[in-house]
């Protein structure tokens, strides 16, 4: 590919690669030499991680082995979202989803499928409750509700190909603010659309831009934050692997728009594949002009490099972000000042999360008011949700701001699996709380969210269940901020561990209700005192379930009990003498010599020596042996 | 300050010295040369620190407070396969808890400790991002999921029959 001298150059450039996929948009190949069939493998963590690679391998050898391989292209892309399923793979142009494909699918999809025309049925989703095989993603539950923005080409191109990028519009916002608009209009345009940071406290992204035009430096820096730190939240992961050159765009809108020439993207050293595809796509947007000086001959300069972080959940807060790209030990700073005022190296920066910025390119090539056209008052534009849990269908999930949780959970999510009942659902991650089902109903955006006592963080959603201990939810994620404290300021340091110490306590049965207020008195001190969001958020897991699931901190302190049966110290195993038949296949597996018996009579548990492992209820074939 | 490489391969210091050459000219390289320095040692004992420290002009107790602030870094010598328990919200409402547990009883060591023979490490993450396969354990960065216990001492033989021990 030629270096792109023009933003007339990349218009042109955009229609002849488009022409080069139109079988992905159900077409005829635009040309005899190119392939009538495009399969589109999943290369995203999540099916990696279930062996869509050797299926890609496969399939590659498969094709050459029967003189197909110029009749039929094989494409890895990015995650499709629906992670549950994976590997997942799509045929085009009749866009044919499979699902779960392993190497030995590979032959039979060859023969029945590329050779002959037909489906393969068994592949195909079941749609649950219809008894019918979708023929296509688009008869697909999980996929009818979602409105893809920044997961857009994410599925949808070879991540590792900027041609593909390119067709689908990369670096056309570019284009269209380098030589369409000033600084200042590209500024107005993304306040008009509305956007605020995905990444947590959802302040608006236009005046983040703002404040550091504002400041005058020879220097100045644009930083992603692609440290997705939140246990359970992978969007950002996905868009880096699936369309990282929307996040090199979005970069340069934003160095345009401030009067910086070179970027860092901060990304998890956790997410080798996501560091990968970044690399790939540096040097090809160099490599076509689109990096470096002089873009599409504008004159505007600009540049980016990676830094990978080191495992610290803090270095998702802004200031310790910019320190750790420093290179040093990454510790909060206090604001003010904040970083558009002194940021890296105590210059002028903005940081922007991954999805925040995936969003950018779309405000400029459809106009910041389509953008703001979806959503509501208060929260613009859709928001990707990583749905985890008890939930049927796990995936990344991608709908406007004003969902609700209800059509989340059970129309895109398929609903609580097991027949369980559903409890609660934990936004935000470490940062936010739990809604009961009594919010089944809110409608999801910044706002509601923190009314009804959670907050939206990066977008994690994770489901739990009536199995799940509201208690030891809480100690769970104390045991991460308390983990994750830098230990910079006391009130994180030390009370995140005082926290921790009480819900261990009341988690071991030796609570009592002044711990409560204890907890509630911390909590209050710790959110006003603590340096960072980090120590700032770390009560509001407890808070949360204080405040919708107080009972089951009372039956662990007054009662003695856990009413999920899962705090282990608080549970009794008994034996049912009625439904005991003397077996004793429980006795022999207690590691500990705990029951005992006579053949055929009724057993019982010595609890004193009982350690609670549960062997025996899994042994007990007659249902006789209870905990609670 | 003299050099302590000892028992260390000289070849790695020189591919140490490679490294640092590459970043000599950037600002706030340090955390990129630690991930390479222990990608080349396998983990970064206070030789390397030292030796980085002087290469790179920068206090040996900085470049330690560095090492010991981020979860990544290792002073410790890993077994040659790490079993890392991933403990994100997914995973651990799924019973990852419980998978750590049996890990730590078949192997006969806690977290963060390695088997005398060299063979094993537990470690424990925070969400690998693979949650539509939670509970996950990874082993030497290759994925398994959908584990439950009965399923570790599977997982545990088939490395030591390959390793035939």
């Amino acid at each position: 590919m030629n270096k792109i001298k023009s933003f007339e150059e990349l218009k042109a450039l955009q229609a002849a690669e488009r022409a080069k996929i139109a079988v992905r948009d159900g077409q005829a190949p635009g040309s005899a030499n190119l392939a009538r069939h495009h399969v589109m493998i999943c290369a995203g963590t999540g099916c990696s991680s279930s062996n869509s690679m050797l299926v890609k391998e496969a399939l590659i050898k498969q094709l050459a082995e029967a003189g197909l391989d110029k009749e039929i292209d094989v494409v890895q892309t990015g995650c499709f979202g629906f992670c549950s399923l994976g590997p997942i793979m799509v045929v085009y142009p009749e866009g044919t989803f499979y699902h779960h494909v392993k190497v030995e699918d590979v032959a039979e999809i060859v023969e029945t499928h590329l050779k002959g025309g037909q489906l393969v049925e068994r592949l195909l989703y079941d749609i649950p409750g219809q008894n019918k095989k979708a023929p296509d993603m688009s008869h697909i539950p999980f996929f009818q509700k979602q409105k893809r923005v920044a997961l857009r080409n994410c599925g949808t191109i070879d991540p590792e190909n900027i041609g593909e990028a390119i067709a689908h519009d990369a670096y056309q916002g570019l284009g269209k603010a380098l030589t369409e608009m000033t600084p200042a209009e590209v500024i107005a345009e993304v306040e008009k659309s509305g956007i605020r940071g995905r990444g947590g406290a959802g302040f608006p992204t236009g005046k983040k831009w703002k404040f550091a035009a504002g400041y005058q430096s020879a220097e100045k820096y644009v930083v992603v934050n692609a440290d997705e730190g939140d246990p359970g939240a992978f969007m950002d992961r996905s868009v880096l692997e699936g369309d990282p050159h929307s996040i090199l765009e979005a970069m340069a809108i934003g160095g345009y728009a401030i009067g910086a020439t070179h970027g860092f993207i901060y990304v998890r050293a956790e997410y080798p594949i996501a560091v990968h595809r970044l690399e790939v796509a540096i040097a090809q947007a160099r490599e076509v002009g689109l990096l470096g000086e002089n873009i599409m001959g504008t004159g505007f300069n600009f540049d980016i490099d990676i830094r990978l972080g080191a495992g610290a959940f803090v270095c998702g807060e802004e200031t310790a972000l910019l320190t750790s790209v420093e290179g040093k030990r990454g510790e909060p700073r206090p604001r003010p000042p904040f970083p558009a005022e002194k940021g890296l190296w105590g210059v002028p920066t903005f940081v922007n999360n991954v999805e925040t910025l995936a969003n950018i390119p779309v405000i400029f090539t459809k106009g910041g008011e389509a953008f703001a056209s979806i959503g509501t008052a208060g929260s613009k534009g859709t928001k990707v949700f990583a749905m985890a849990g008890k939930v049927n269908n796990i995936g990344l999930v991608e709908v406007p701001m004003g969902t609700t949780l209800r059509e989340m959970i059970y129309d895109i999510g398929g609903g609580i699996p097991d027949g369980k009942a559903f409890k609660a659902a934990q936004t935000g991650g470490p940062s936010g709380g739990c809604l009961p089902a009594s919010a089944l109903d809110t409608e999801i955006d910044f706002d509601t969210l923190v009314a009804a006592g959670s907050m939206m963080g990066s977008g994690g959603l994770i489901v739990l269940d009536e199995t799940t201990c509201m208690v030891d939810i809480a100690k769970f994620y104390l045991e991460f901020t308390q983990d994750e404290s830098c230990g910079k300021c006391p009130p994180c340091r030390i009370g995140t561990k005082r926290m921790l110490e009480i819900l261990d306590k009341i988690t071991r049965g030796e609570g009592t209700m002044e711990d409560i207020d204890n907890l509630e008195t911390l909590a209050s001190t710790i959110s006003s005192s603590a340096l960072c969001a980090l120590g700032q958020t770390a009560p509001n897991p407890i808070l949360a379930t204080l405040k919708f699931f107080r009972e089951e901190y009372e039956a662990h302190i007054i009662d003695k009990k856990c009413p999920a049966g899962v705090c282990k110290s608080l549970l009794q195993y008994q034996i049912d003498p009625e439904k005991c038949k003397g077996c004793t296949a429980c006795a022999r597996n207690c590691p500990v010599g705990a029951i005992s018996g006579t053949v055929r009579e009724p057993h019982t548990i010595d609890t004193s020596k009982c350690i609670k492992c549960g062997s025996c209820i899994e042994k007990c074939r007659f249902g006789a042996i209870s905990r609670g | 300050m003299a050099c302590t490489c000892g028992g260390h391969n000289e070849a790695l210091f020189a591919q140490l010295d490679n490294v640092i050459e590459q970043h000599k000219d950037q600002r706030g390289s340090l955390i990129s040369v630690l991930h390479k320095a222990q990608g080349i040692f396998g983990y970064l004992p206070e030789e390397v620190q030292a030796y980085i420290a002087e290469k790179m002009d920068i206090p040996l107790s900085e470049i330690y407070g560095v090492v010991t602030f981020y979860a990544l870094f290792t002073m410790n010598k890993k077994g040659k396969y790490t079993f890392n328990v991933c403990l994100g919200t997914a995973c651990y409402v799924k019973g990852s808890g419980k998978l750590l547990e049996k890990l730590q009883e078949e192997l006969g060591i806690g977290v963060g400790e390695t088997t005398e023979d060299g063979m094993f490490s537990i470690e424990c993450c925070r969400c690998v991002g693979a949650c539509g396969l939670a509970p996950v354990i990874t082993i030497n960065d290759k994925v398994h999921g959908h584990l439950v216990p009965e399923d570790i001492p599977a997982l545990i033989a088939e490395i030591k029959a390959a390793e035939q021990i």
